[in-house]
C-alpha cells in the first residue's frame, strides 16, 4: 500500500497545498528536489493562479528551481539546432525521445522538467554514419574501456553517450528502445515508420503518441537506472492524461502495445500511475492492459519493489527494504536486457575487472 | 533568541541531538552535527545569529558527521552531507568547520536564483555599497576583513547577491574567511577580532575564519544599493591605486565571477547591465591595508 507521502499528494492535488504548514513544506521541498521535480510542482501551482498564495520562504525555492528548469528546457532548444546542423548532411530527420521529444513537441510533460541529456533513435544502418557526423561537430565518446564500447555497440540498443566537448552536453544516439540482447524485442522498424514529423521542421520527429507512452513506460520499468524514476513516473501521467483526449487513443494504445511486445510493460506503467497519481484510465483500457498481467505471486512482490524504488530517494520516503529493492531492480532490469549467462559475465566484469569509479 | 543565549553545553546537546535553525542573513539553514569542532566554531562564531525553530522550515539541511569506514580509527574524516546527500568528498576531522563553511556557501550559490550570485566580498558605508569581485588569492577577503574593522559594514566576503528585479544587494553577512599570511595580519590589524582555530594543510593552505561584526549581524536584511565594483588586487610594495575600468571589461570580468549569470539568461543579462550602470568600476591595486582604507574612505558615488 502506497503511504500518503506529501510529494504525491502534491503531484495528485496541487490545490490543497496551500493549506500546508511550514513544516509540511520543509519536507515537500527536500522531497521533490530530490526527485528532480520541485520546477514541476511550481508550475502546477502557477497554473492554478495558487503560487502566490504559498508562503514566501517555500515559494522561494520552487521559483529557484523553474529558473534553472527554463533555461535547461532553453538549452535543450539550442542543443536541437547544434544537433540538426551536425546530421543535416545525413539526409534524413532526427527523431527524438523522451525529455527532447516533450520540449520540442510542446507537450505538458515538458513543463518544469529537468534534463540530464539528449537521446535520439535513427536506424541501425545509419548508426555509423550518425556518430561520425556527431564526432566531426565536437562531439567525443565517453566510455573509453574497452569493455564498456563492446558492452554498448555489441549488446546495447544505443552507442556509448557522447559529450560534447565545449558545451559539455551529452546524446545517446538509440537504434532502439531496448538492448539486442533483451527477451522483449518491439520493432524499431515499426516504431521509426510511425515517427511524426514536428510542425514547422522537415527534418526532427517524434514517435507518435502511443508509442511516446510505450516507449516511457519501457524506458522506466526495464531500466536499470531508477533514480528518476518518480519523474519518469509523472512523464507518464501527463502523456495519458494528454493524449486522451485524441480519438481512439485509448484502444489503439492496447492493440499497439501487443503488437510491439509490450503489454507488460505498459501494464506496470497503467498501474503505478494510477497507484502513486490517480492518473485517470477509462475501464477498457485497464481491462485490455490485464494481458501484460504477471502471475499474482510476481505481482505481489513487484508492487513491493516498485512501491519503494519508485520513491524519491529521500530518508522520508524510505524504509528498512527500500535499499534492497532498489538493488534487486537493479538486478532484474539487466537480467530483463540480457540472457542470464550473459548477465553472469556482465556483473563479474562490473564487480572485478572494470575500473572502479572513484 | 541568539545561539549564545545556549550554554556550550545545551548548544552541543542540540547541535547533536535536534539539529538548530540558524539564521544568515535571509537564509534558515538547519544544522545537525556532533563533531566537536563544529559545535565550538557555531559557539564562538555564529554567537549572535537568531535561532529560528518557530518556523519549521529550513532552506537548507546539513549534517556534518564522522563517515563510519575504517579510517575514523587512525585518520578520522568529516562529511557534508546535504540533506542526506554527500556533496563533497570527505576532509579530514580537523577541517569540519572550514568545510561547513564551504558547504553554506555551495548551498547558496547552487541554488539561490532570485539574486545574480557573484563571487565578491561587499562591504556598505553611508547607504553605498561596494562588490569586490575576485579570483581567489587576490586579497579580497583580507582587504574586507580590515574595512570592516575600520567602519564599514560587512555584507558577505564570498558571496554578492543582486536581487534581480531592482538590483539591491542582499546581506549574507557570515564569518570571514582568511588564509595563510592574511590571518596574522588581520589579527594585527585588529586585535580585538575573534578567529576559529586555524587548520593547517586545507585545499587553500591554513585558513581561520573571523566573526562577522555584530553591527553587520543587526542589519542583516537592510538591503543596500551599490555604487562600486572595485577588482582589489594585493601587490607587494605597490602604491594603493584606482584605475578606472572600462564598463565593458568589468562587465564580462563580473560575468565570469558570477555562479549564475548563463543560468539567468536575460533577466541575468538585464540584472548585470543596470549593475554596471550604477556602479562605478575600478581596479585597485594595493600593499597597504591602511592606504586602501583612506581610498575606499574617499570614494564618492556616481552621481
Amino acid at each position: 500500500m502506497i503511504q500518503n507521502y506529501l510529494i504525491l499528494q502534491a503531484l495528485r492535488e496541487p490545490e490543497a497545498l496551500i493549506s500546508l504548514s511550514l513544516p509540511d513544506w520543509d519536507l515537500l521541498i527536500r522531497q521533490a528536489r530530490r526527485a528532480n521535480l520541485l520546477a514541476r510542482i511550481c508550475i502546477l501551482l502557477d497554473e492554478r493562479g495558487l503560487l502566490e498564495r504559498v508562503p514566501s520562504k517555500p515559494r522561494k525555492h520552487l521559483k529557484w528551481s523553474r529558473v534553472t528548469s527554463e533555461k535547461q528546457i532553453q538549452a535543450v532548444h539550442w542543443e536541437i539546432t547544434q544537433i540538426r546542423n551536425a546530421l543535416a548532411k545525413i539526409g534524413m530527420p532526427v527523431i527524438l525521445l523522451k525529455g527532447a521529444a516533450y520540449v520540442m513537441a510542446k507537450l505538458p510533460s515538458a513543463k518544469g522538467r529537468l534534463f540530464s541529456d539528449i537521446d535520439i533513435i535513427v536506424p541501425k544502418d545509419s548508426l555509423n554514419a550518425v556518430e561520425a557526423a556527431l564526432m566531426l561537430h565536437g562531439w567525443a565518446a565517453t566510455h573509453h574501456d574497452a569493455y564498456d564500447q563492446r558492452y554498448y555497440r555489441t549488446w546495447m540498443h544505443e552507442l556509448p553517450p557522447m559529450q560534447h566537448i565545449k558545451r559539455m552536453t551529452v546524446i545517446d544516439v538509440h537504434h532502439a528502445i531496448l538492448p539486442e540482447t533483451a527477451a522483449l524485442h518491439p520493432d524499431s522498424a515499426k516504431l521509426l515508420a510511425a515517427a511524426q514529423l514536428l510542425d514547422g521542421y522537415d527534418d526532427l520527429k517524434v514517435f507518435a503518441p502511443i508509442d511516446m507512452v510505450l516507449h516511457s513506460a519501457v524506458h522506466l520499468f526495464y531500466n536499470d537506472q531508477l533514480d528518476q524514476g518518480l519523474r519518469d513516473l509523472v512523464d507518464i501521467d501527463s502523456l495519458l492524461r494528454h493524449f486522451n483526449s485524441l480519438p481512439a487513443f485509448w484502444p489503439s494504445l492496447a492493440v499497439r502495445a501487443r503488437e510491439l511486445e509490450l503489454s507488460r510493460p505498459l501494464f506496470y506503467a497503467l498501474r503505478y500511475a494510477v497507484h502513486f497519481l490517480k492518473t485517470p484510465i477509462p475501464l477498457d483500457m485497464i481491462i485490455a492492459a490485464q494481458i501484460g498481467r504477471p502471475n499474482s505471486l510476481t505481482l505481489m512482490l513487484i508492487d513491493q519493489l516498485f512501491e519503494r524504488a519508485l520513491m524519491p530517494a529521500h530518508k522520508s520516503c524510505s524504509d528498512w527494504l527500500t535499499g534492497a529493492a532498489r538493488q534487486i531492480l537493479y538486478v532484474r532490469a539487466t537480467w530483463l536486457r540480457m540472457p542470464s549467462l550473459l548477465l553472469v559475465r556482465h556483473l563479474f566484469h562490473k564487480a572485478f575487472i572494470s575500473p572502479k569509479v572513484e | 533568541m541568539n545561539v549564545s543565549a545556549l550554554t556550550p553545553s545545551e548548544l552541543k546537546r542540540r547541535l547533536r541531538k535536534t539539529g538548530i535553525f540558524l539564521q544568515t542573513g535571509s537564509f534558515t539553514t538547519y544544522l545537525k552535527t556532533s563533531i566537536s569542532c563544529v559545535v565550538e566554531g557555531i559557539g564562538l562564531l555564529y554567537a549572535d545569529y537568531p535561532l529560528v525553530e518557530q518556523d519549521g522550515f529550513a532552506d537548507f539541511h546539513i549534517t556534518l558527521v564522522r563517515p563510519r569506514n575504517l579510517r575514523r580509527w587512525f585518520k578520522p574524516q568529516a562529511l557534508f552531507l546535504f540533506d542526506g546527500n554527500t556533496i563533497f568528498k570527505p576532509l579530514p576531522l580537523d577541517q569540519a568547520f572550514p568545510m561547513l563553511e564551504w558547504g553554506l556557501n555551495w548551498c547558496v550559490s547552487n541554488h539561490v536564483n532570485h539574486c545574480l550570485v557573484i563571487h565578491a566580498a561587499v562591504v556598505e558605508k553611508n547607504g553605498y555599497a561596494v562588490i569586490m569581485p575576485a579570483p581567489p588569492g587576490s586579497g579580497k577577503s583580507t582587504l574586507c576583513a580590515a574595512l570592516i574593522n575600520r567602519g564599514w559594514r560587512l555584507l558577505s566576503d564570498e558571496l554578492a547577491l543582486v536581487r534581480v528585479g531592482d538590483g539591491k544587494l542582499i546581506p549574507l553577512p557570515r564569518p570571514v574567511s582568511l588564509k595563510n599570511e592574511s590571518i596574522e595580519i588581520i589579527r594585527h590589524y585588529e586585535p580585538k577580532a575573534i578567529f576559529s582555530r586555524k587548520v593547517a594543510d586545507t585545499i587553500k593552505g591554513t585558513v581561520a575564519h573571523m566573526k562577522a561584526p555584530s553591527d553587520s549581524l543587526v542589519r542583516a536584511t537592510e538591503v543596500v544599493q551599490v555604487a562600486w565594483i572595485i577588482f582589489p588586487k594585493y601587490q607587494a610594495g605597490a602604491k594603493a591605486c584606482l584605475e578606472v575600468l572600462p564598463q565593458s571589461r568589468a562587465f564580462m570580468r563580473v560575468a565570469d565571477n558570477s555562479f549564475n549569470y548563463s543560468l539567468l539568461g536575460l533577466s541575468g543579462f538585464k540584472t548585470m547591465t543596470n549593475l554596471i550602470d550604477a556602479s562605478l568600476c575600478y581596479d585597485f591595486k594595493y600593499s597597504k591595508l591602511d592606504d586602501a582604507i583612506e581610498m575606499f574612505g574617499a570614494l564618492k558615488p556616481k552621481v
